[in-house]
Order: structure tokens, then sequence, then C-alpha cells
């Protein structure tokens, strides 16, 4: 991790996103064994610092927290002063000042978890929960462990499963994360997608690129289908949403395509019926509950990794 | 009154021979090997004699937003890097498109009295790119523009260019263009391209810059009018002009230091102060855009000087205002950039930063050197490296990409009209009046 | 100091607690061993096998207390270690924590936490190899392989065939 932050995979090795997933696994058997709150972060405080709505990854954190005994302040901007322009530096000052330690941070600029590591702003650690365009870590650590947990067989290297990502690659920070992490791991990715939906210079990418699902499916170990943001269409990414569903959906036949072992993955919030349908969002190969409940066990061990240890000497005492 | 007669003795030519100069009232009256001293004498140390620097591209931010900039404090930097002459954009508050506005800017640069402010006009009202702002009545104003420009919006609609082009024929204007298609940049962050893709910001094409470049040169062909291009930053739009020199059409096109520096790599820190329109581009626009500056195709260099208070940079990115400083650093950063690196020498730095601006321009007292001309000249310690500390800026604001590089080449004296307004690189508080 | 207890000796210690073990809860039906990592889960096999060789087998399971312990911020946050509740739980049973040294108290402690979040077992008893003293908490051990008075700057090592490659116990400075 960079520093004391969690901002972005392109900073974890492999053994550190290796050590994040065996936490997790390990508190899976903690929780599993009928253990439910851990004292670990007792009397510390984390904030959900949220600039952008998302009620799934705010409550998956706030369950992360509340489950390691952490005091949680959430703060969303809806409504509150930076709707009246006050910035997130003085936002994140403020919430600091009100003790916090740690802040997860959801933001529409790209790089702002980043800036709010680095700007020295703030002394908190970052926990970077999706910055615009850019990345959204937990999630692709959520993704890789629910991977991990449906292929036994590579514990802890992805070499020869084949993943498919498949939608809206330009505007996605789901799909940017899970590149560099699956790609960590030694998985093979291949990102398919319509030509306006994938970013200029994807050939630097270390990704195999296809323009056609049907051509790609039945190769796939694991299809991750991303949200299609129906607006897209005003900007003339598509034409519209039956010709999106009907060469990029995992509508209809299509499940029928891909493999018996073959895993289905959503990040949510799905659009039933545009990038997934119901019968595949709720069949037994879809594995995207899974993903949520992950979700909370991988956010804890991140917690518990970057809090639960001697705080980095900034030339203070140690408490 | 100040004494703006003197004998400059011991100062180097940018051909290499040792020279003396004679100022009396401002103007050189003599330039000779060896002068009898019956003035008072100044003396040159060796340094490199360079005819005041010339900047077409600069914004001053007054009227409007002093607590930035203000056309005082960026005369003082101005001086500070070796300029004796700026012209300053039309985007203020109120926008500079009327007579009243441009004059405004000119006194206030005669009040300063450190180097000759230029405005540059509005093509359109407000900005807006809606239609034409009253440019005939800003050329016979008292400020005399001669250039206009819509810099930071594109006059992007062609019957409008057009308009522009045909109109300012009649009293020899010139429009400088900002190149960037609108439509193909909405919310654009950064240079479109591989850096982009990994940072998730939205790119800005090179070919949104390109479009209107080649329209414009075949527009400014088509009407028999002069199109300058600002700030130019892509191997593309290099040989477009190019070929539009090749064809003889009447086009110019300006470069900025950073530009000459710096690539989109910076961006991955994420730190707006590299957050600038147009956008850092890759290296290999970088090593394009050397080459045409050394070869000429691409004349002049400008240094879109664009100062921000410390809010509008200390933020995400997304939130931050495009500019960066420029006048503290312009010298050096050329200097570093293109001798240093063996593509020009001191002679084209002159051209590409002095005469020939002076001479797009028409600013007549600047860009060379020579007996009966205004003594606008600068004296430069070409072995001195100095670090760029943000802290000492002239400018109000701090906002350069340059914090802590260190850079070769010190402007030491600023002469404008003969007035000795800079000294060992400290302001002496003398103006011209 | 050098060794202070050798394989043999460790042999009879564990032989010897399984027995007293038996005879404090009278018998096994009711009895579960916990094992706290990394070398009390392997005494805890080990007692389990003797208990079974003994009288009969017993549930044996793990349980990592690292999320309890109250000295997290001491150190760089340590890896997880593996824990196994046997099935049916601690309910009711009478339960052997296993630990290789006892010392401070605070392991045993964040262990009693644990337990607490896991359910309601009869009794909680605690059964070490080595008891060093230096206890900063009110807790004592119901079944102890060997005393040994230390100083606090000394340092005790306990080594294990299965993990260590040979079955000791230093003690050094």
């Amino acid at each position: 991790m960079r520093g004391s932050h969690l901002l972005s995979i392109a900073d974890l090795s492999r053994l550190e996103v290796l050590e994040v997933l065996d936490t997790a696994r390990e508190l899976a058997r903690i929780t599993d064994g009928g253990i439910r709150k851990l004292p670990t972060l007792r009397g510390r405080t984390v904030v959900n610092l949220f600039f952008e709505d998302s009620t799934r990854t705010r409550l998956s954190f706030e369950a992360a927290a509340k489950r390691l005994s952490a005091e949680i302040i959430n703060f969303s901007a809806k409504g509150s002063s930076v709707s009246k322009g006050e910035s997130l530096k003085d936002t994140a000052q403020t919430l600091e000042a009100m003790g916090a330690e740690l802040m997860i941070i959801r933001h529409s600029a790209s790089g702002a978890a980043l800036r709010l590591a680095e700007s020295g702003w703030v002394k908190s650690h970052i926990v970077n929960a999706g910055d615009g365009m850019h990345e959204h870590p937990t999630q692709a650590l959520l993704d890789a462990y629910s991977m991990r947990e449906h292929f036994p067989e590579h514990d802890r290297d992805f070499s020869g499963l084949r993943v498919g990502i498949v939608g809206d690659i330009l505007h996605s920070r789901v799909a940017r994360s899970n590149v560099l992490l699956l790609t960590t791991l030694g998985a093979q990715v291949v990102l398919i997608a319509p030509p306006t939906l994938l970013p200029i210079a994807i050939d630097q990418w270390p990704v195999e690129v296809s323009y056609n699902l049907d051509s790609e499916i039945r190769s796939l170990d694991a299809i991750m289908m991303l949200r299609v943001q129906a607006e897209r269409m005003k900007d003339a990414f598509f034409p519209s949403e039956r010709e999106y569903a009907r060469d990029y959906g995992l509508v209809g036949a299509r499940l029928k395509e891909l493999k018996e072992s073959a895993i289905i993955m959503h990040p949510g919030p799905m659009n039933r019926g545009l990038e997934i349908s119901a019968q595949s969002a709720d069949c037994r190969q879809s594995v995207i509950l899974e993903q949520v409940a992950n979700g909370v066990l991988v956010r804890m061990a991140v917690l518990y990794l970057l809090m639960g240890g001697a705080p980095i000497p900034t030339g203070g005492m140690l408490i | 009154m100040n004494d703006s007669s003197f004998i400059l003795k011991n100062v180097i030519h940018v051909d290499g021979t040792r020279v003396e100069l004679e100022v009396r009232q401002g103007r050189v009256t003599r330039i000779a090997n060896e002068l009898a001293a019956e003035l008072p004498v100044i003396e040159g140390k060796n340094y490199l004699l360079l005819p005041g620097l010339v900047d077409l591209h600069t914004h001053l931010r007054e009227p409007g937003r002093e607590s930035s900039e203000t056309v005082l404090s960026g005369s003082q930097a101005a001086v500070k890097g070796g300029f004796t002459a700026i012209s300053a954009m039309a985007n203020t508050s109120p926008v500079a498109d009327t007579a009243g506005v441009v004059e405004q800017v000119a006194r206030l640069g005669r009040e300063a009295g450190l180097c000759d402010v230029f405005p540059i006009g509005a093509v359109t009202v407000g900005l807006q790119g809606d239609r034409l702002a009253e440019l005939s009545a800003m050329a016979h104003s008292a400020a005399r523009v001669r250039i206009f420009s819509d810099d930071g919006h594109c006059v992007s609609d062609p019957l409008l260019m057009r308009r522009a082009l045909e109109y300012v024929k009649s009293f020899g204007g010139i429009i400088a263009q900002h190149a960037e298609e609108p439509k193909l940049t909405v919310d654009a962050q950064m240079h479109e391209g591989s850096v982009s893709s990994r940072l998730g910001l939205k790119g800005w094409p090179a070919v949104a810059e390109e479009a209107i470049i080649a329209r414009d040169i075949l527009m400014a062909h088509y009407v028999g009018s002069r199109l300058h291009i600002c700030h130019l930053t892509t191997k593309g739009g290099v040989e477009l002009v190019r070929w539009a020199k090749s064809q003889g059409i009447a086009v110019s096109a300006e470069v900025t230091p950073h530009h000459l520096l710096l690539t989109d790599e910076s961006v991955v820190s994420y730190d707006p102060v590299y957050k600038v329109n147009p956008p850092l581009r890759t290296q290999s626009d970088v090593l394009a855009l050397r080459e045409a500056l050394a070869d000429g195709t691409i004349d002049i260099v400008a240094t879109d000087h664009a100062p921000h208070p410390s809010e509008a940079k200390d933020c995400e990115w997304s939130a931050a205002a495009f500019g960066m400083l420029g006048l503290e650093t312009a010298l050096s950063v050329v200097v570093e950039t293109m001798i240093d690196t063996g593509l020009m020498n001191w002679q084209t730095l002159v051209n590409r930063m002095s005469t020939k601006p002076a001479s797009i321009g028409g600013y007549l007292d600047h860009g060379s050197i020579a007996v009966g001309q205004a003594a606008n000249f600068i004296l430069v310690n070409p072995q001195e490296r100095w670090t760029v500390d943000r802290s000492k800026l002239l400018s109000r604001s701090r906002n350069t990409p340059f914090h802590n590089l260190s850079l070769p080449a010190t402007v030491m004296d600023t002469f404008f009209h003969g007035v000795h307004v800079l000294r060992a690189g400290e302001l002496t508080g003398l103006k011209h009046e | 100091m050098g060794i202070v207890l050798d394989q043999s000796e460790i042999e009879r210690s564990l032989k010897r607690i399984a027995h007293e073990i038996i005879e404090r809860n009278h018998g096994l039906d009711s009895v579960i061993l916990l094992g706290i990592p990394t070398r009390g889960v392997t005494m805890a096999h080990r007692i389990g096998a003797l208990l079974g060789l003994i009288e009969k087998a017993v549930p044996v399971g793990t349980l990592d207390i690292t999320m309890f312990r109250d000295d997290l911020r001491l150190r760089p946050p340590r890896a997880l270690l593996p824990t196994q509740i046997p099935a049916g739980g601690l309910e009711g049973r009478d339960l052997v924590l296993v630990d290789d040294v006892l010392f401070s108290g605070r392991t045993i402690r964040a262990a009693l936490d644990a337990i607490g979040e896991l359910g309601r077992p009869n009794s909680v008893q605690l059964a070490v190899l080595i008891d060093r003293g230096h206890r900063k908490l009110p807790i004592r051990a119901d079944y102890v392989g060997k005393n040994i008075p230390t100083n606090l700057r000394e340092n005790v090592k306990v080594q294990l065939l299965e993990i260590d490659g040979n079955d000791r116990v230093e003690v050094s400075l």
C-alpha cells in the first residue's frame, strides 16, 4: 500500500494483495465461527467521506467499521456545505478536527483520494472508495476474493483464468482497478465493449480487447458485467438500450454459451434488462450476492491492515 | 525624472563580440568597442546583452481578479523575467472587448512604468463567441490594439472566425486563435492518451486542436488575412503550420515554455499545478515543438502566464483552474530546452523571444538593439543556474510548475527606455514615466 | 540459562496435563480444546492425541486472538492466523485453552474476550507449557508444564517438533 493508504491497486504488490485477501479469509472464519463483532478498532474513528451517492459502498464500509468496533461518522455531500462551495480540503480538515483517523473517500474527481493523501491537508489514513473514472480498489479486491473462493486451484495464482470485463470500460473505475489487480494475480483479462466505450490507447493496457461478446463468451472463466448508464446514449456512445443489450448484454440465449464452471459477476447496482437479464443475475452461476458479502470482509481487512497496527511515526510518540 | 543616460560597458553581444553602449534619454545613441566615459558608467560584467524579451500572451487579471495578479505585479514579474513588452489577454472582468477596457489596461501599464503593456482585444463580445466585439474601436483607441483573441475560448464558429479574419484587414490587425474544438473537449482535463486512460481523466484529443488549426489556416488563406495560432502543442499542429508556411499562407504560431519542457506524465501526481489549457502533451509532441521552434515553423515563444490564487490549485484536479505562471521562468526554460540541448543558439533565441514577437505585434520600440532605438534591453548571466522558489516570485500567484527545479541562465538587469528597472536581479523601484 | 525443558520433559509435561484434564473434568464428555496459534495449536493437538490414547478423542480447534489484542498499536499489523471452531460450538462445554507460554496474561484476556463473543461455555480452563510469571492481569493457569521464574529481560523460546524441527524450551537473554 502507498504509505498508510489504499489509493490505487497500482500501489499493491502481489504479496500485498494476497495479504489483504488472506486477512479477509481469516476474518471470514472468525465470523463464521460465530464472532460477529471484534474489538480491534474500539475507540478509533473512521469517516465515510462521500461526495458522490453510493449507498452500497457506504453501507459496506460502515458495516466493516462497525464489526471492528470503530466509531463511524458518515459525511455525505448532499445537503451539506459542499453544495455551498466548501472544498474537499476544508471538509476533510473539519472532519479530522472531529477526531477522524481514517477517511474513506468517494469523489467524482479522479485522483481525489491521492490528492487528499499527498497534499498535506490531513494526516489521516485514506481509503479510496472510488475516485471519478480512476479506481475503486476495494471493489477489485472483493472481486478477486470472490473469484478465489470459486477457483480454489487458483488460490495464490490466477494464471490460466480468463476473465471478461464487459461494458463501459471508458468510464469505469471498477474496470481500471480490476485490470490492475487481475493481471497482478496472473489472470488473462479480455475487455469487451463497443469501440466508443473503450479508452484511447487501450492497446497499451496489459489486456486483450474485443468488440464481440459472442466470440469471447465461451472462453471465459468469469464474466464481469459493468453497469451501463442510460444517459451515455445522449453523448452518442451507443444508439439505443435495445441495441446495446443485444450486442453486449448478458441476456437471452447468451447465458447458455457460458462454461458450466464460469461465474457471473456484477459490481452493482444492476440495470436488469440492459447489461444483464434477470435470469442471468439470479442463476446458479451468479455470485453477485457473494460479492456483496465479501465486500464487507475485504473492507474489514483493509481497515485492520491500515489502522490495526502501530501508527506510522510522524515525529510524535507511540500511543 | 530618472536618469536614463549612461554608458554600458563590458557586455557580450549574442554574436560573441564585446560591445559598449551609449544611452541618452532612453535611446541607444552609440554602439562601439570603446566609448569615452562622459556619462555615468554601468559595468556589464561580461553578461550577455539581449534586446528585451517580448511576450504576446499573458493574463494579467486586471481588471477583475486583482488578487491573482495586477498589471503592476505582472509587470514586475515580466521585468524580473527579462521582458520589456508584454501583451495582456482579454479575458478580464469586465472582458477587454471595448475601447474603454483596453485603454484602462494600457493606462495601468503606463502607470506601472516597468515595461510596455499592450492590451489584446476580445474577438467576440464577452468572449461568448456570438458576435464580433468592436474591433475597429479598440484598434483606433489610445491603446492601439492590433492583436485580437478570445484566448481561453476558441472562436469555434467558422463563420464568425471568417468575418473576424476579414474585418481586421482594414487596420492591419491579427487574430490570435485559441485552437480548441469545444465539442471534442467537453469537461476535458488533460491530454487524451495512454496517461489519461490510466488516470481516468477525461481526455483532450490532439485532433481537437489540430482540426481548428487546419480550418483556420485554410480560412486565413481564403480571405487573405493574418492568423496567429496561440500555444501550439501538438506534433500534428506543427505539421499543419509547416505546410501552411510552405504554401505562403500568412500564419504565425507560438509555443509556451511549459509545453517545451513538461509532458502529460506530470499529471500522474494529480497535482493541479500541471493543469493547463491546452494540456501538457506527450514526449513526442515536446520534441516536435522544439524542432519546430528551432527551424522557425513555430515563430515565437509566448508564456501564457496565467496566475491563479492558491485555492484554485490547492484542491482536487477537476475542481482546479487551468493555467501556469510563466514570465519569471520563460527564458531559463527556453535555454534549458533549446540552447542546452544544442537545438538553437542565442541569436535564434533572441529572434524567437524578442525580434519576431515584436514584429508580429507591431511593437516598434522592441525586438532589437540599434542606434536610434528605444533602450529596451536586458543582461543575462548564462552561467548562473538558479532554483525556482515559488515563494520568491514577484507574481501575486504561486502556480509555477517549476518549483524547486534548477534552471540555467539568470536575468540580471532589465532596462526599459533606458531606465534600470531591474539591477542584479532585484527591482530598483525606478520606473519610466 | 539455556535449555530448561528437553524433549522427554516436554512429553512428560503434556502427559501429566492430559491426565489432570481428565481428572479435573471427571472424564472428557464435555471437554473441548482450543489452541492459540501458533504453538498452542500444536500443543492442543498433542494433548488431544494423548487424551485419545488415554481415554477418548475430544474436539480440537484453534482460536486466533490477534483481533482481540489490546496492544495492537505497539507493532505493525500482524497477519491473521487460522481460527477453527469445532462443529457444535462452545455452548455448555468445558473449554481448555492451550498456549505455550503464560506471561502478562494479555493473550489470555484477549482469548476470553473472543470466547465471550463465541458463546457460553460451562467453564474455561487454561493449559500452558511454561508459566514464566510477571502477570499484569488476574489470570492463572489450571495446568502448567513447568513454572520458570524469569526476569523481564529474559526471553523464553518454546520449540516444537512440528514447527521448529525439535522439542525444547530455552531461556536466553
